[in-house]
């Protein structure tokens, strides 16, 4: 059963030094407050997986959070670079990053090999393309009934997965609509899983029958944390913050820059300074 | 009606979508293309963007594949992973639309790095959904600005395969489909040779000259046998994206 609390103390005992770690929202739910969270706790060595690292890993990065990345697209979407990121890869501040870089469908692929408990994934893709040159772990399988060639890739199991939904009841059950990326898969591929929501209430109520729900005996963790997505969005409760998109191209840019926007709007601050962006604020 | 070059681009990469097609759409460009498309001479189109938004029909331009502005419009939204695995790989989308940051002659695109990969001049974003996109696809089409940088003769990486090394290259490896029949510049339109699929000038834009597209390109372009002009914007279809990239300036900036 889940176990409902705050933040600081899911995020406490559940992600440690050294952990395989995937904060995944595609462009929805972005788990912005939890990847706060890591910083302020200055968890080290983590290997990230994210299909697109956007600005929370651009953050974490900066901060010296990765030993590693995982990634399929690393832009911020609509604006231009992750200059985090770039300087990390170009240049090696604040250390060394290693890279493992795939493609889209690669990725998804592979959490979804992930929550199916298979050790690898295997579609047609990569044809012609030169990132089977430069990462090892894709590779070729031959099909036993056609003999098609097909790509694999190894299954994306990490040690914890991190996301942001829009709600929970009392029981941990929890409730995801909109664009649903990859979170069903990543928190079922992980050994342990730690959920944000905009509101913990007594009953999810009238949803349609489809609707992607987690029950509570697939999360380890949950931490009622309202905005707690922002600059990404949650459907129904307050949009994406496209002007804040754009102004972190400026912020990030420079090493100082980056620093102090992060000493004021991180370290000095808590989960609940994203109260302000939530429905209704 | 006076016209911007990025706007004739717009316009001229719009035209050729058809009603009835499915549509990948990349972001930045193509999404404009595809949104123009849709509010002019295709209003049945299906756009797909890889948040898993179908049938999507967003009154502003996205900044980003997964605004919840296309989620609110859509016909449906399905998980990322099948975006990929059902819709794409399963062979349902007849066009690609892709941009890009590098191109050589056979329409190979280069998202990925400038230099070498393990010690790039330029870390750019990476492939995301194109790889697959390019492969999977009936067809391609590409639409960026012409410019030496951009327009190169030989790729450091190649991101997703276009033509390959030009001639049945694309078949040599496998693929079925088409790869990319048109790329929409602001100077001209190109498409490969039938034989060679080497990247040609067919279509030249209003007030542009043959000196221009040759020094604008990185490679010694050619010129098809026979090349039209491509005609001037309407006047309707340069109200519409004026007013689609207004309503997006203001959403965007709120």
């Amino acid at each position: 059963m889940a176990r409902l609390t705050s933040l600081a103390e899911a995020i406490e005992e559940n992600v440690r030094d050294g952990d395989s770690v995937t904060m995944e929202g595609f462009t929805h739910l972005i788990p912005f407050a939890a990847g706060h969270e890591v910083i302020r706790q200055q968890r080290k060595h983590l290997t990230l997986y994210r299909m697109t690292p956007d600005l929370i890993y651009d953050q974490m990065i900066g901060m010296g959070c990765a030993d590693k990345l995982v990634f399929s697209w690393g832009g911020n979407p609509g604006v231009g670079s992750l200059h985090r990121l770039r300087d990390a890869v170009e240049r090696g501040w604040p250390h060394q990053l290693e890279i493992e870089e795939h493609s889209h469908a690669a990725m998804a692929n592979a959490y979804d090999a992930g929550a199916a408990n298979l050790p690898f994934a295997m579609f047609r893709g990569y044809i012609g393309a030169d990132l089977a040159k430069v990462n090892p772990n894709i590779r070729q399988i031959t099909c036993p009934f056609t003999g098609e060639t097909l790509a694999a890739v190894p299954a994306i199991r990490p040690d914890v997965a991190i996301i942001h939904a829009l709600k929970a009841d009392k029981k941990g059950n929890v409730l995801l609509e909109g664009i649903v990326g990859v979170q069903k898969e990543a928190v079922l591929a992980a050994k342990r899983s730690v959920v944000t929501v905009e509101e913990i209430v007594e009953d999810l109520g009238a949803v349609s029958p489809n609707a992607i729900i987690l029950p509570t005996w697939t999360v380890t963790a949950i931490a009622e944390v309202p905005g707690g997505a922002h600059p990404s969005y949650a459907h129904g409760y307050y949009k994406r913050d496209n002007a804040y998109y754009k102004a972190w191209d400026p912020i990030a840019r420079e090493r100082d820059t980056f620093l102090a926007w992060m000493k004021d709007n991180v370290l000095d601050k808590g989960p609940d300074a994203y109260a302000r962006y939530a429905r209704g604020a | 009606m006076d016209h911007t070059a990025n706007e004739m681009m717009t316009i001229a990469a719009a035209r050729p979508l058809r009603n009835e097609d499915v549509c990948f759409v990349g972001i930045g460009a193509p999404s404009a293309a595809c949104n123009l498309a849709r509010l002019t001479h295709a209003p049945d189109i299906t756009l797909i963007y890889e948040s898993g938004t179908i049938g999507t029909k967003p009154d502003i331009l996205p900044l980003s594949i997964g605004d919840g502005e296309l989620c609110d419009t859509a016909l449906t939204t399905v998980p990322v992973p099948e975006m990929f695995r059902y819709w794409l790989q399963g062979g349902r989308v007849t066009l690609g639309f892709l941009g890009g940051a590098q191109i050589d002659r056979f329409a190979n695109l280069n998202t990925t790095v400038v230099g070498p990969y393990d010690a790039p001049k330029v870390r750019l974003p990476g492939g995301g959904g194109a790889p697959e996109i390019a492969s999977s696809c009936g067809e391609i089409f590409i639409t960026m600005a012409l410019s030496p940088r951009g327009f190169v003769d030989g790729l450091d990486f190649i991101t997703s395969t276009g033509h390959g090394e030009g001639g049945d290259h694309r078949q040599r490896l496998g693929m079925k489909t088409k790869g990319p029949t048109k790329v929409i510049t602001d100077m001209c339109i190109m498409e490969p040779d039938p034989e060679t699929k080497e990247l040609t000038v067919v279509s030249i834009h209003p007030g542009v000259t043959r000196e221009q597209i040759t020094e604008a390109c990185g490679w010694p372009i050619r010129f098809a046998g026979e090349v039209v002009d491509t005609p001037a914007p309407t006047a309707e279809e340069l109200t519409t994206l004026r007013d689609l990239q207004e309503r997006t300036r203001r959403a965007h900036a709120a």
